[in-house]
């Protein structure tokens, strides 16, 4: 019999520039929290796994560090590792770990440090490395230039207008103003964005995700405890797929195919269909990925992301379906290995009736959207405040 | 720290072929050419992949500007970066060069050309590669 599995606590740092805390002291903060929330002590852990991509300060062995300073040794402790992925990775790691049997409580952690790195062309080189390094990045092709190919292609193909994009970010912004745990607490203009600085054509500063360090962390639990909680938040459905490390081996870019197996898998697992999600947080490192994420997930035709966003059917107010409500990867900010975990902290905040400012009416299902590289790894899950 | 967007010398050594010939791999079972080479064919999964030198001309599918370079490009931006589809099939990433921003269209015909890609990083490596430049450019249209 498959067992029932949930997230019974949450913790996160504040995303911002953490210049006098590492790797070490952001995850072991975002952990105790998540403890503390989810009434566990660490001796009840069994098990850890942390998501960081780890290339930014160097350190390797991320896992054992984190178990170390968190006081959770001598327990096993993974580190996974999948791109711009890699919380979303922990976070389903942790789900099959007690989906097994084996274990009954695990933490999934989150964290990245990106300003230890100081040079820009540094850390423009660390994060192409999520691409093909070999034949993508060292040809010139930056992370943020892997997006702006797909969106010069979705722009072409389906009339998507850079306006558009800027709707994404200045919705996104929007909200972030009501999070206090994000890193960009400030609404922009869609004058202003689409006026930021280019960096790379079409995309300019404004439909970046930013550069920030933070960390984020769960507590997942079977069902036997997790029904002894208030508030469980259900991992209803794990959708996980990969595809060509390069953009250019793919024979469509102007959408995800991994993240639509991926949301196929989920929404199958979890005998969900699109139509009844109420809230999603979706991948927008770059503006156009949300816009392929709202496609690919099922929620709007191919090729009406764009369309949708200006119809404002995303928004808090009024929209159909609230997208990125803690502000997104582009304004809660993108601690690549944090962000998966963060997505999902969001969602439970929403199902736990406790976003505040932010929050969306009769929420019962929640989805989150990550992506790693170009989209050679998608991890989609469905969460809910109702266990079947 | 690496510099990650300079290969060291064995990885830019074992791949002087694609980089210098743009050879990559068609498979002797059904027919599918890859670039750059893999063991594995993607679509039949057979490993009887082979070289295969493609001829260098292809069609954009996308572009972009990029203003912000990796490590040790910095002195090239902004420059193109495009997706060139292969008249064989495969599709390349590549820098395009010799080209009026304005004249960038999906769809474009190109014709790739041997240039120097880096040099003077911190492994002292001159690195040279394939580059694109749209067809004809220039001596054909100055004859035309």
């Amino acid at each position: 019999m498959t067992r029932d599995v949930a997230i019974i606590g949450q913790g996160m740092t504040k995303f911002q520039e953490h210049w006098d805390r590492g790797v070490r002291e952001l995850a072991a903060e975002a952990i105790t929290e998540a403890l503390q929330d989810a009434t566990i002590s660490h001796e009840q852990v069994q098990a850890l796994f942390v998501g960081s991509m780890g290339r930014f300060g160097g350190q390797e062995h991320i896992g054992a560090l984190v178990a170390d300073y968190t006081g959770l040794t001598p327990i096993p402790a993974t580190r996974v590792e999948a791109g711009c992925a890699c919380g979303a990775l922990a976070m389903r790691s942790a789900f099959l770990a007690v989906l097994s049997g084996l274990y009954d409580i695990v933490v999934a952690c989150g964290v990245e440090k990106m300003t230890d790195l100081t040079d820009s062309g540094d850390l423009i080189s660390a994060l192409g490395a999520a691409s093909d390094q070999e034949w993508e990045l060292q040809a010139g092709l930056t992370f943020p230039a892997v997006y702006a190919l797909m969106a010069r292609a979705h722009m072409a193909k389906y009339g998507t207008t850079k306006e558009q994009l800027a709707m994404v970010s200045a919705k996104n912004h929007k909200n972030a103003v009501n999070n206090p745990k994000a890193h960009f607490r400030r609404e922009f203009t869609i004058q202003q964005i689409l006026q930021a600085k280019m960096v790379c054509a079409p995309l300019g500063l404004l439909d970046c995700s930013p550069v920030s360090d933070g960390a984020a962390a769960i507590v997942i639990a079977d069902s036997e405890i997790a029904e002894t909680h208030e508030c469980p938040v259900w991992i209803r459905g794990s959708g996980h797929a990969s595809d060509t490390i390069a953009l250019q081996d793919r024979p469509t870019i102007t959408n995800i195919p991994a993240a639509q197996v991926a949301a196929r898998k989920a929404y199958e697992y979890a005998e969900i269909s699109p139509d009844e999600v109420d809230v999603a947080e979706i991948h927008d490192n770059f503006t156009i990925g949300e816009l392929m994420g709202l496609e690919d997930l099922g929620f709007v035709p191919e090729g009406q992301g764009g369309i949708a966003t200006e119809a404002g059917e995303t928004q808090i107010e009024g929209g159909k379906l609230p997208v990125n409500t803690s502000g997104g990867l582009k304004a809660r900010g993108n601690p690549i290995g944090a962000t998966g975990i963060a997505q999902a902290i969001e969602i439970m905040l929403q199902l736990r009736d406790n976003a505040g400012k932010r929050q969306v009416e009769d929420v019962e299902v929640g989805l989150t959207h990550s992506i790693g590289g170009s989209g050679a790894t998608a991890i989609v899950t469905l969460l809910s405040s109702k266990r079947r | 720290m690496t510099i990650l967007a300079e290969p060291s010398i064995p990885e830019y050594w074992r791949g002087i072929n694609a980089r210098f010939r743009l050879e990559g791999t068609e498979c002797a079972d059904c027919g599918r050419r890859t670039f750059p080479p893999r063991i594995v064919c993607p679509r039949c999964k057979s490993t009887k992949t082979i070289p295969k030198q493609f001829s260098g001309k292809g069609t954009l599918r996308s572009y972009t500007i990029v203003y912000e370079a990796p490590k040790g490009q910095e002195l090239h931006v902004p420059y193109v970066m495009g997706l060139v589809e292969l008249e064989e099939g495969p599709t390349v990433t590549a820098q395009i060069v010799d080209v009026n921003p304005d004249a960038l269209k999906i769809g474009l015909e190109l014709e790739v050309v041997f240039r120097k890609i880096s040099a003077g990083g911190r492994r002292g490596i001159v690195r040279y590669g394939f580059k694109f430049q749209p067809l004809q450019y220039p001596l054909h249209t100055s004859n035309a």
